[in-house]
């Protein structure tokens, strides 16, 4: 095995250009385990951990450009303004220790179908920005994971950055497991409310072969709550919408028995985390004023 | 291949490093610094939890290539962490996190101890008056088989109560 120590970007490129087989590794939370257990033997190791601006965000005027090697205890700390379902998703991220090394380019590297960070990217809207020799692509997120721990990237491409919509309305993720530390998703959820364009986007993790968004749930639920006025009269979600929301969520999900649960307890279990999250973020966004009208009474979980 | 790093504010070398390695791995086999268990090797029961840089992590989860350069503060070094960061005159070769561990009862076997010591001091370092989430957080990575989180938890509260005496102390 060799270790390359990129110093810059361009170093970075440059070597995985002439070593597509090279991988690269930033926190190392997936890679080193891979190799720690002989499950992974790569002719080259390439560490990110040099090249700066990887380790830096911007935040613009519609979007943030996160480095991709960002480790999830930052975005906790400083971006959940900006970001608030993916500084809730980070902060079910493993351990303090995880969070402080692991990223979202490592989330994305490893497309694991069960990664935290894959709903929230879906339901805020984002890019990965991925960079080779031969120039940069922008790949809309619902489009770069292609299969169980598969992705978009070419052989000789690196993440550079993700591009992530700054929210313009409430946000939630919510996630199963067994504790709440150092859990793998059983199944998880992430939802955005989109005032702005009246509309709503929701992602599922761990529940199909690759994250994925609810496109049929966000198509009804956007068409309810325009019909209904709601976004103007800011009126509490009648039950029977949030339950076809969540069902149609559920019937998004193409899920597998394995150890951390069953498909149907995933589909369930997605369903309800659907219909939670949207009651959370629904009271979250009358309350902050957005709907005009104050009726009473929480929505229930 | 070669990698140079700091530990414990001296600059340690080691030769002959498999580039796979992982930074535990560098540590106790080869700079005979075995303060830092291991155990799992994936990221999930903390024992392995030192300083890089001043952050807590799992050293098993980092490539010895990546500490190249780097400041590492293992559980050997932490009573003269501790002491210098503090100011403090204090006398013994213990942490003030260490001393509370042993007057609270919260070493049983003592494997999960290292790491739990580490992150527990930088705990109060970052939070002097953790609440018990604060501290049930900070050391949620931290896995003890032996079940003793009751003492563990009595422990770091002695510790924060401890710092919080001697800085008024000093005013």
């Amino acid at each position: 095995m060799e270790f390359l120590r990129p110093a810059s970007w361009e170093e970075a490129l440059a070597a995985k250009a002439e070593h597509p087989s090279a991988v690269p590794i930033a926190g190392g939370t997936d890679v080193m385990v891979e190799i720690n257990f002989d499950h992974r033997r790569p002719t080259h190791l390439m560490d990110l951990n040099r090249v700066r601006e990887l380790h830096e965000w911007e935040v613009g005027d519609e979007t943030v450009r996160l480095g991709a090697s960002v480790p999830y205890s930052k975005i906790i700390d400083e971006l959940s303004a900006e970001l608030p379902g993916l500084a809730l998703a980070s902060h079910t991220v493993g351990s303090p220790q995880i969070r402080n090394r692991g990223s979202v380019g490592g989330n994305l590297g490893a497309a694991s179908p069960a990664g935290d960070s894959h709903p929230a990217l879906l339901a805020a809207g984002a890019e990965v920005e991925a960079e080779s020799v031969r120039g940069t692509r922008f790949i809309p997120v619902e489009d770069f994971y292609t299969g169980v721990k598969r992705n978009a990237l070419a052989e000789d491409e690196l993440i550079k950055s993700i591009h992530i919509k700054k929210a313009d309305g409430p946000q939630q993720f919510s996630k199963v497991g067994t504790r709440n530390a150092m859990v793998i998703a059983v199944c998880a959820f992430g939802i955005a409310l989109h005032p702005e364009t009246r509309t709503v986007r929701a992602g599922i993790g761990s529940a199909a072969p690759t994250p994925l968004r609810a496109r049929a749930a966000e198509d009804f639920l956007g068409a309810a709550l325009e019909d209904g006025g709601f976004w103007d009269n800011g009126r509490t979600i009648p039950p029977a919408v949030a339950r076809e929301f969540a069902e149609l969520c559920s019937g998004a999900c193409n899920p597998i028995d394995d150890v951390r649960g069953s498909a149907a307890y995933r589909r369930r279990a997605v369903g309800v985390m659907a219909r939670r999250t949207l009651g959370w973020t629904w009271e979250s966004y009358r309350a902050t004023g957005n709907g005009r009208t104050t009726e009473g009474g929480a929505q229930c979980a | 291949m070669r990698v140079t790093f700091t530990v414990n504010g001296r600059r340690h070398e080691a030769d002959d490093v498999w580039e796979g390695e992982s930074l535990l791995y560098v540590l106790r086999e080869r700079m005979g610094l075995p303060g830092s268990k291991n155990a799992c090797e994936q990221g999930e029961c903390g024992s392995c939890t030192v300083r890089l840089d001043g952050e807590p992590v799992c050293a098993c989860l980092v490539a010895a290539g990546q500490a190249e350069g780097r400041e590492v503060v293992t559980v050997e070094g932490l009573a003269e962490y501790a002491k210098e960061r503090d100011g403090s005159e204090q006398t013994g070769d213990l942490a003030p996190v260490q001393q509370a561990f042993i007057d609270a009862g919260a070493v049983q076997c003592g494997f999960c101890t290292p790491g739990l010591l580490v992150a527990a001091d930088e705990l109060i370092e970052r939070n002097p008056q953790p609440s018990d989430a604060d501290i049930r957080e900070a050391l949620s990575g931290n896995l003890c088989r032996c079940t003793g989180y009751e003492k563990i938890m009595d422990a770091v509260r002695l510790a924060a109560a401890r710092a919080d005496d001697s800085a008024q102390e000093v005013v």
